[in-house]
């Protein structure tokens, strides 16, 4: 197909808030997810510098703890159910997913602005829920979650709903992945973005109705008193952390998933080379979905279950590692003696992998047994998972968001800017986790407000970090702004990528492509044509 | 579910898709109920005494009664697929209204069955037992509303001439969703009815 200019508005044609709220276009609905999801990106990340700041002295100093209980609460929540669980898939995923597989739109467009409203519905709920806002942190545990005077019930019904929008929105990439490829879109020459959507949305649509249930019966417990996780009455607690460890693990690959699909869409175009072990990654998102599911007990090793069912859930957690690695090894196979470019998405992406790198390799010492014994809640968890969830989900976002800015507002980015706000990203992120394994290794337990003197330098470094890290993503967002209102037209296909969306004009029509596309190769054939090797 | 996408043209595409795309959700609501069942499990393991006197306190005969009517309800939606199927708009109508109706007899004999329990002292608090049967009769029965609901919609699309042999794809998923409703019960009435 000829590559074709973009000068016109495309899909952003209509104007007028009518046009976006009733809109059926997967692209306007996943601008919206974006919009929303980014907005609650910056509530979060606000929450995170307030509680940064009051660690800087050893002493509570600007509120109290139970403000300090309610930040943490809420910085945790709202950065998992409202931003890094749907930024991905329900953002770029609903707008990439068609575009990559040839499809008009996804299978059911009158689905998918429901599953945004009811989004937006349950968020709502959210903030109604803050006239008493939670201290149980973002886990809910019972039996405090049931006894608190916060508004359990009420946030449990939002996650409630923002759950059912989450189900419906993987139902639907499910189906449209099914049935809605172009001609010549086999299995083995779908981008693997698509791969990784595909688990991540099998993923939702199975563990996201147990946690739903679990809420419905913690909201249950507090207004009708039922039994179910209430010691008194023959209920267990533990219960509780079982019902939401079972959703809350696999969702950690539903936040990784499809960051690990931009990578692989950004690796080979940047090195200009085919991807290595296509079918390996592929099949690796597959397997991290299923082995994702039985490793939830690795949250519980203290909580008194049997040292059998430890054990097992100690060995099945170093088992998820193998097709992790599996990815890593891949694009840093594809990297090697490639043409590799800088630019911004590349930059984003290399990140991805090392600090991803970083927060999979301290996982083995949470994952066993013995070492999590000792670091259980303590900083190094919290920089675990910020490794792993920031270094990795949010860096992949940031480099989807630079890799197809241009695809989406048919503006290009200043570069220099977008660079210069990544060195402060990378510097800002390393100076303020690395310093909280350290900080964790030497004892610290997380969640308190005061804590002893002797972690005072290690707690004003990583405040500091944090203050760089704030700035470098301001910079960014501000470069976004500023390339969206001034930034020069894209061309269709700006970094010369061989996958469907940047075959159509930038920003694409509402019907996508001008006539139906035909596929005939994978699109990773830089100088080695006609389908994956292995 | 309930309209054909709005593109891609092919009707065997869009029933397809409905099809995998309903199946998929029956699956989400198999786990919704899940928790609930392994709940169920856990605690009757623990306390096999409780939940052998408890279950005494409930009303067999009500209960089966209400299996019959579901039952029965099911047959009807099964025969309302077929006329819509052979292209009898009018007698879909007829047996997807006799099943809402049926769906609706089951809810008052709920109703009766939740009030005489109240009577006796036994809430959704009580016991271990009883938050178990009022979490998953009432789970049940917002899906027999939501279930009487669609049932209905689909009537109101039936009446505006929007079916034929040719093209009834609502009617076909929401008749899968009724059975699915008859289905869970099936498992209900034994556990907390039936085995003691």
């Amino acid at each position: 197909m000829a590559e074709e200019s973009g000068s016109g508005r495309g899909y952003l044609a209509e104007r007028g808030w009518r046009s976006w709220a009733f809109t059926m276009d997967h692209k306007r609905i996943g601008v919206m997810y974006l919009y929303t999801t980014i907005a609650f990106f910056f509530i979060g990340g606000i929450f995170a510098l307030l509680l940064r700041l009051e660690l800087l002295s050893p002493q509570a100093k600007y509120f109290s703890d139970h403000t300090y209980n309610v930040f943490f609460t809420l910085h945790g929540a709202m950065m998992i159910f409202l931003f890094i669980i749907p930024a991905i898939p329900s953002g770029l995923g609903n707008f990439f997913i068609p575009l990559h597989i040839g499809a008009k739109d996804v299978a059911f467009p009158r689905i998918n602005l429901a599953s945004y409203w009811v989004f937006v519905a349950g968020f709502l709920v959210v903030i109604a829920s803050l006239v008493s806002p939670m201290d149980t942190g973002w886990t809910f545990y019972t039996p405090y979650s049931a006894k608190t005077g916060a508004a359990v019930a009420t946030l449990s019904f939002g996650i409630f709903l923002i759950g059912m929008s989450s189900i419906l929105t993987g139902l639907n990439f499910i189906v449209t992945i099914h049935k809605l490829r172009a001609p010549g879109m086999t299995w083995y020459r779908l981008p693997l973005f698509i791969w990784g959507m595909y688990s991540t949305s099998i993923i939702q649509v199975v563990a996201t109705p147990v946690v739903g249930v679990t809420f419905l019966l913690l909201a249950m417990e507090r207004l009708l008193g039922v039994a179910f996780f209430d010691p008194a009455k023959g209920g267990d607690p533990v219960l509780f952390q079982h019902f939401f460890w079972f959703y809350s693990h696999p969702v950690v690959y539903v936040m990784i998933l499809p960051a690990m699909g931009i990578i692989s869409e950004v690796i080979p175009v940047f090195s200009r080379k085919p991807i290595f072990g296509y079918k390996a990654i592929a099949y690796s998102s597959l397997a991290i979905a299923f082995i994702g599911f039985l490793v939830w007990g690795h949250h519980m090793f203290t909580s008194g279950m049997s040292p059998l069912a430890n054990a097992i859930f100690s060995f099945l957690t170093f088992f998820v590692a193998v097709p992790t690695a599996v990815k890593v090894f891949n694009w840093i196979a594809t990297l090697y003696k490639g043409s590799i470019t800088f630019e911004s998405p590349m930059l984003y992406a290399l990140t991805f992998i090392f600090l991803f790198a970083v927060g999979g390799l301290t996982g083995p010492f949470l994952g066993a047994l013995a070492t999590n014994v000792q670091l259980h809640d303590t900083y190094f968890v919290v920089a675990h998972f910020h490794y792993t969830m920031m270094g990795g989900t949010v860096m992949g976002f940031f480099a989807g968001l630079h890799y197809w800015f241009p695809k989406m507002t048919g503006k290009m980015l200043n570069e220099k800017i977008a660079r210069i706000a990544w060195a402060l990203v990378f510097i800002g992120f390393n100076v303020t986790f690395f310093t909280m394994f350290i900080v964790g290794v030497k004892g610290m337990p997380r969640r308190y407000a005061e804590y002893l003197p002797k972690f005072h330098v290690e707690n004003v470094i990583s405040t500091i970090g944090s203050a760089i890290l704030a700035v470098g993503i301001a910079v960014m967002f501000l470069n976004f702004l500023q390339g969206l209102r001034k930034g020069p037209p894209a061309p269709g296909n700006p970094w010369r990528a061989l996958s469907l969306e940047w075959q159509t004009p930038s920003p694409p029509d509402t019907e996508n492509f001008h006539e139906n596309p035909v596929v005939t190769d994978w699109p990773y054939g830089y100088g080695k044509p006609k389908g994956p090797t292995a | 579910m309930n309209a054909p996408p709005a593109d891609h043209g092919d009707p065997r595409v869009a029933f397809e898709s409905a099809k995998l795309g309903l199946w998929t959700f029956l699956a989400t609501e198999v786990l919704l109920f899940g928790a609930l069942f392994t709940a169920y499990a856990v605690f009757r393991l623990k306390y096999p005494a409780l939940f052998h006197s408890e279950h005494l306190k409930l009303n067999r005969v009500l209960g089966t009664l209400n299996t019959l009517v579901l039952i029965t309800s099911s047959l009807a939606v099964a025969l309302g697929v077929d006329a819509i199927r052979k292209g009898k708009a009018r007698l879909l109508e007829k047996y997807y209204g006799v099943t809402v109706l049926l769906g609706a007899v089951f809810l008052c004999v709920k109703y009766i069955e939740w009030t005489e329990e109240f009577h006796h002292g036994l809430y959704p608090g009580t016991n271990i037992f009883f938050s178990l049967y009022f979490m998953l009769t009432g789970l049940h029965g917002i899906h027999v509303i939501l279930g009487m609901g669609i049932l209905t919609y689909v009537v109101v699309l039936s009446r505006r001439g929007r079916f034929s042999a040719g093209y009834h794809t609502p009617v076909e998923v929401s008749g899968l969703y009724w059975h699915f409703i008859d289905l869970v019960w099936i498992y209900l009435l034994p556990l907390l009815y039936l085995i003691g």
